[in-house]
């Protein structure tokens, strides 16, 4: 661990600060709460939200695991494991089954979460109606009025151009049957994953400065219409390194010819199947 | 007459600084009924209809809604959640200009549909039949429920506001000079169509108009106010037949007969 | 039985364009309606028949006096103006025809017939036919129609609701021989199933087929 930073970075009182947000947040599942966002040592769009909330809920003793797109062997997913490692000396690992903490970028793990884990997201825009209501003095008011007429409207419209909902990612919740809610940028695939979860759901916007929570069991249902239901959408192959058919894919092109191929995009998981 | 009235307002008074926008104003309004406030620019009509609808608060004055059940509700003393839950469902506001109102990036189709979605409607395809339903009521193609209003004419576009006002049969709807600005040919359409539906739905209508024949067509009663005070009030065809006080009379001479 | 009976009526015109003139019009007029017969108001031009009729159906207000309707079983006072009251005897009880239609765009002289007989489109056509409106002319708005085809509609959409009580102010002004004795006709009619009608008649032989009892207006004398 580095000399001269307190414990992961923050200073007490700052964890205290965002600690309070994260309870708020519990106690108002998917309800979007203020925070001071912090100067962190990356630009804003690189993790700053889902960092500080890590910051403020690790401790010594956990075991933290950081993925960007499925991966823990990216850049980013890299650098942010290592600065944890630098500033709080924590032990990190790959593997989805033996972390506490998996703080992640645009993915849910395959592998079920546990109540003993807590997953927190990076959250680019947390508000789900920032395309289509500009004011945010009036989408604090639909919240609160839970007037949320323009989103279904939004999805008609989808429906009515495309034959589906055209939204394929960070695709727009019902939480606890209250809040509409941004998962952050995950596929569609990976929604239904939110629903009762047993692990503690954890979401943190440093450019935007807004916290919001999922308490584990609480419902989250992705918007649909009765004669359109929402269908979770992935690629018809299996991974090509470990056979999953199941799993969420990436799309690999291999060379200049067009060849592509379909692998799993949570690495340890595919690593785990092929027994790695 | 053992009917209670739907919307009643006593000393409504309103000051814009030094402009008197109203002064002492009462109007009441029964169900089914459509009242007309007449004036010239300045008079304060638009502000009336505007402090009865909930979207400005007088300085003075008290306003009583009751609802289909019979309860009374002091309007000014409501709060903003309960308000808009009253314009979502039992209230309706046209107004006038069209553009303001509607989603002109949506299709006629989802701005007719949104009421229904925001009032918890969860099937596609019953969405689109009612929509496309009203759309015809107002006498617009179905066939272009899927294009942007952007495409619409202005008649056409008033009429789509009032298909998505209309869609969540509202029992009272606030309507600010519903035909101004259309073309004379436009206009007569978009009365017929007005008062056709709010008779076979029995809503109940405040209108505001500076256009006196508008009022003669759709009305039976009317206020007429001037300088942010009501003049004169009565059946419509008696305060146009047969007006007392001295602006009314002005106002009434001055309309020219085609 | 009496089914209408105004007593003590007072109306003066305030011109307040004209510096506030006032000119006094009824002064202290009395008049009552019997079922199944019809009332000629008889007088010179500008005595004040016209301000009358009006005046009984709430077209004009009165400055004095009570106008009171046997309407649903009670006798109500219109005279006093509560537009809702004034509105429901309208609907239920009290009928008028003008001298002129008021011509609504787009709306056609079958819809404005069959509005004032509860969509019977069918009674409605009945009763143009019979007043010599062609069926060609049924689905036409009237605002192109004839002075006499217009007043012609009107009087159906006057004769065609039923009403106990019937205004008639001028209504063979425009008509011919033919289409007067309809007019006649209708009338007729109306007081054999208990109307109580009241009329102003500028043609004599209208006058004596119709006329059951005469209420002279005299014209109030100015002040010298």
């Amino acid at each position: 661990m580095s000399a001269g930073y307190n414990f992961a970075y923050l200073d007490e009182q700052t964890k205290r600060m965002i600690r309070r947000a994260i309870l708020k947040g519990i106690a108002i599942p998917g309800h979007q709460v203020p925070f001071g966002s912090r100067e962190m040592p990356l630009p804003y769009g690189w993790g700053t939200g889902g960092i500080q909330v890590t910051a403020a809920v690790l401790g010594p003793d956990d075991v933290l695991k950081v993925i960007d797109q499925g991966a823990d062997d990216t850049t980013n997913a890299v650098s942010i494991r290592r600065f944890f490692a630098r500033t709080a000396g924590v032990r990190t690992t790959t593997r989805t089954g033996e972390a506490t903490i998996i703080q992640t970028r645009h993915r849910i793990p395959e592998t079920a979460l546990r109540e003993d884990q807590v997953i927190v997201y990076q959250v680019p825009q947390p508000e789900p109606m920032s395309r289509l209501e500009p004011s945010r003095a009036e989408t604090k008011r639909m919240h609160a009025l839970a007037e949320y007429g323009p989103m279904h409207v939004k999805l008609y419209e989808d429906i009515t151009r495309f034959g589906h909902v055209a939204t394929s990612y960070d695709f727009p919740v019902m939480v606890n049957e209250r809040y509409l809610m941004s998962p952050s940028p995950i596929p569609a695939f990976d929604n239904p994953k939110l629903d009762r979860m047993p692990a503690l759901q954890l979401f943190g916007a440093g450019r935007e400065k807004r916290i919001y929570a999922i308490p584990p069991y609480t419902a989250v249902r992705s918007l649909d219409f009765e004669d359109h239901p929402f269908q979770p959408r992935r690629a018809t192959a299996d991974c090509a390194l470990c056979g999953a058919s199941e799993s969420y894919l990436d799309e690999v092109v291999t060379d200049d010819r067009g060849t592509r191929m379909f692998v799993c995009s949570d690495t340890d998981f595919c690593e785990g199947r092929r027994g790695e | 007459m053992s009917e209670q009235a739907m919307l009643t307002a006593s000393g409504l008074g309103l000051q814009f600084g030094p402009v008197t926008a109203l002064d002492d104003v009462g109007v009441e309004l029964w169900p089914g009924e459509v009242l007309a406030i007449v004036g010239e620019s300045g008079s304060g009509k638009t502000t009336l209809l505007n402090v009865l609808a909930g979207r400005v608060k007088p300085d003075t004055g008290r306003i009583e809604y009751r609802d289909p059940a019979g309860g009374a509700h002091d309007l000014l003393a409501m709060g903003a959640p309960a308000l808009r839950a009253l314009h979502r469902s039992d209230w309706g506001f046209v107004q006038q200009n069209p553009r303001d109102a509607l989603r002109m990036r949506v299709s006629a189709g989802g701005n007719v549909g949104e009421r229904l979605m925001a009032a918890g409607a969860r099937h596609y395809g019953s969405i689109r039949e009612i929509a496309a339903d009203w759309l015809a009521q107002v006498e617009i193609d179905p066939a272009r429920m899927d294009d942007l209003p952007a495409t619409f004419s202005g008649g056409m576009l008033q009429r789509l506001q009032i298909a998505r006002t209309l869609v969540t049969h509202p029992r009272l709807v606030f309507m600010d000079e519903p035909t101004g600005g259309l073309d004379v040919s436009v206009q007569a359409r978009l009365l017929d169509l007005i008062r056709t539906l709010v008779a076979r739905l029995g809503i109940a209508v405040v209108l505001v108009t500076h256009d006196i024949a508008v009022a003669r067509l759709l009305a039976g009663r009317m206020v007429v106010m001037q300088r942010g005070r009501v003049v004169e009030t009565g059946l419509t065809d008696q305060v146009l037949e047969d007006p007392q006080h001295p602006y009314t009379q002005l106002l009434v001479s001055s309309v020219l007969q085609a | 039985m009496r089914r209408l009976e105004a007593t003590g009526l007072e109306k003066a015109f305030v011109l307040h364009l004209q510096g506030g003139v006032r000119i006094p019009v009824l002064d202290g007029v009395d008049c009552a309606l019997e079922a199944g017969r019809c009332t000629v108001l008889a007088g010179p031009s500008g005595a004040g028949k016209s301000t009358l009729m009006r005046a009984l159906y709430g077209s004009y207000r009165v400055d004095g006096g009570a106008i009171r309707v046997w309407h649903r079983g009670a006798w109500v006072d219109i005279a006093g103006g509560d537009p809702r009251l004034v509105l429901e005897v309208r609907r239920e009880t009290l009928g008028y025809v003008s001298q002129f239609l008021r011509v609504v765009p787009r709306v056609s002289a079958l819809q404005i017939v069959a509005e004032a007989a509860d969509g019977d489109q069918e009674r409605a056509e009945a009763l143009l036919l019979r007043l010599n409106i062609p069926r060609r002319l049924h689905g036409l708005p009237p605002a192109t129609f004839s002075g006499g085809e217009q007043q012609r509609v009107n009087l159906a959409r006057g004769f065609i609701g039923g009403h106990p009580v019937l205004l008639l102010d001028e209504p063979t002004a425009s008509l011919d021989a033919e289409n007067r004795d309809v007019v006649i006709g209708l009338i007729a009619e109306a007081k054999a199933r208990g109307a109580a009608l009241a009329g102003i008649f500028h043609d004599g032989a209208v006058r004596e087929a119709v006329a059951d009892s005469v209420l002279t207006i005299a014209p109030i004398r100015e002040a010298a």
